[in-house]
């Protein structure tokens, strides 16, 4: 039986864990509030370049003259995988639920037969992957959205794919993070960024106001300015909505840490008690037939 | 039809300028181009340089972008860039040293690739020079 000392001393300990995850669970409410701002300030651009890009698309991909980006390559042969996790932990499944999706990928893709190149960004992912996937590993980013996640940084990332790809380095690009639902629910998304396929580009023959524009320069050379410019804009918003799935995840995972550190706190804080009235109740006996004894 | 257009300006990180205006002058890459009520519907790409607002005749905005694409329609007319900031903050001897490291870097360039990103940082900050230097009337 544990002395009442060890039991006051771990009840301190608990107490002092559950001060932490509490306030733990309120700076990631802060900061999800705020990752939710952003998403949502980014909406309109995304919403805009998406309709455009839809209706340029849509004319150039009937002339069959596509660039490589909206086209791709012609081949599936190497594949790259940009894995988007936190740098930091304690945010419940959220990194490990990202990785076990770019695992399967992964693996399936090797059976296949095809290369493998993985991008991570965030080092929670690589740290993840780097055991089975070391030798396909070709980088990580780390930092990103530190202090403040801005268009600049997506960009560089952006930038970097961009390269290899004119490099001929990949054919098939694809981005793994987790959108954001709700502060409890977290969808892992799986998403093909080159060749980029248009969201609206299944219906977009219903909806002739969109080849109604005229364009200035002609299609080619607006599309070639506009895709690389829409790479940048899918990493962005993955990367915001990461973050905010980031935030929604380590809340809840700091809610339920803090309500089992309480209970816990209630079950030791009985035990303790009980221990002590035992130590209470002895010591009278002792007293007491040490007294008749007399 | 009416009167005003409706302008807007977005940058992937928020929704920079909204406003119902007389009309607007955009830089475009083959020329800059003015929006009027009722203009025809036109997607175009934007070269860096000055968009400029105006309202009772008169400019009363005007915003320095680094380029992007505009897309027109008969109710307005939208700007999407990443970068823009208004004139009145641009700081002319920044902009002066931007444009030297920017020669520095098409000088120190190693490769085409490297070289191309630099000469586009380069004509950057020359408009963007440009935007302060030029006198508005």
């Amino acid at each position: 039986m544990p002395s009442l000392k060890d039991l006051k001393v771990r009840i301190n300990s608990v107490k002092n864990t559950q001060k932490i995850t509490s306030a733990m669970k309120m700076v990631s409410a802060a900061k999800l509030r705020r990752a939710q701002g952003q998403a949502e300030a980014a909406r309109p651009y995304a919403e805009r370049m998406e309709r455009v890009l839809a209706s340029v698309a849509s004319t150039v991909q009937r002339r069959e003259s596509a660039p490589a980006l909206l086209a791709g390559t012609g081949k599936d042969q190497v594949h790259l995988i940009v894995v988007m996790t936190s740098d930091r932990g304690l945010c419940g499944a959220f990194n490990s639920s990202i990785v076990r999706q770019a695992r399967r990928l992964a693996r399936e893709l090797r059976r296949d037969g095809k290369t493998l190149k993985i991008l991570c960004v965030g080092r929670k992912g690589r740290d993840q992957l780097r055991r089975e996937f070391a030798n396909e590993i070709i980088g990580t980013i780390e930092g990103v959205g530190k202090p403040r996640l801005n268009y600049d940084e997506a960009d560089k990332i952006a930038q970097r794919i961009r390269h290899m790809f004119d490099r001929g380095e990949f054919d098939i690009c694809t981005i793994i993070y987790n959108k954001f639902k709700s502060a409890i629910t977290q969808i892992v998304t799986t998403q093909q960024l080159i060749p980029f396929a248009p969201a609206g580009a299944a219906n977009e023959d219903a909806d002739p106001e969109l080849a109604s524009y005229e364009y200035e320069p002609e299609e080619d050379a607006i599309l070639a300015d506009l895709l690389p410019r829409n790479i940048g804009m899918q990493i962005y918003r993955a990367l915001l909505e990461n973050a905010a799935s980031e935030q929604g995840a380590r809340m809840s995972a700091m809610d339920s840490a803090t309500r089992n550190a309480g209970e816990m706190i209630n079950r030791m804080s009985i035990t303790y008690n009980r221990t002590r009235q035992a130590y209470i109740t002895k010591e009278l006996i002792e007293i007491i037939s040490g007294a008749e004894a007399l | 039809m009416p009167d005003t257009v409706k302008f807007e300006l977005v940058s992937p990180e928020r929704l920079l300028f909204s406003a119902d205006v007389e009309s607007v002058v955009v830089p475009g890459t083959e020329g800059d181009f003015g929006v009027l009520p009722g203009h025809a519907r036109l997607i175009s790409t934007v070269r860096p340089g000055v968009i400029s607002v105006f309202q009772g005749g008169k400019v009363t905005d005007r915003i320095f972008v680094e380029g992007g694409f505009a897309e027109v329609t008969g109710a307005g007319c939208t700007v999407l860039a990443e970068h823009a900031l208004p004139v009145a903050e641009i700081q002319r001897d920044q902009a002066l040293q931007a444009i030297q490291d920017a020669r520095e870097d098409v000088e120190d360039a190693k490769d085409d690739e490297t070289r191309k990103e630099a000469m586009k940082t380069l004509e950057v900050a020359e408009a963007r020079l440009q935007a302060v230097d030029v006198v508005v009337y």
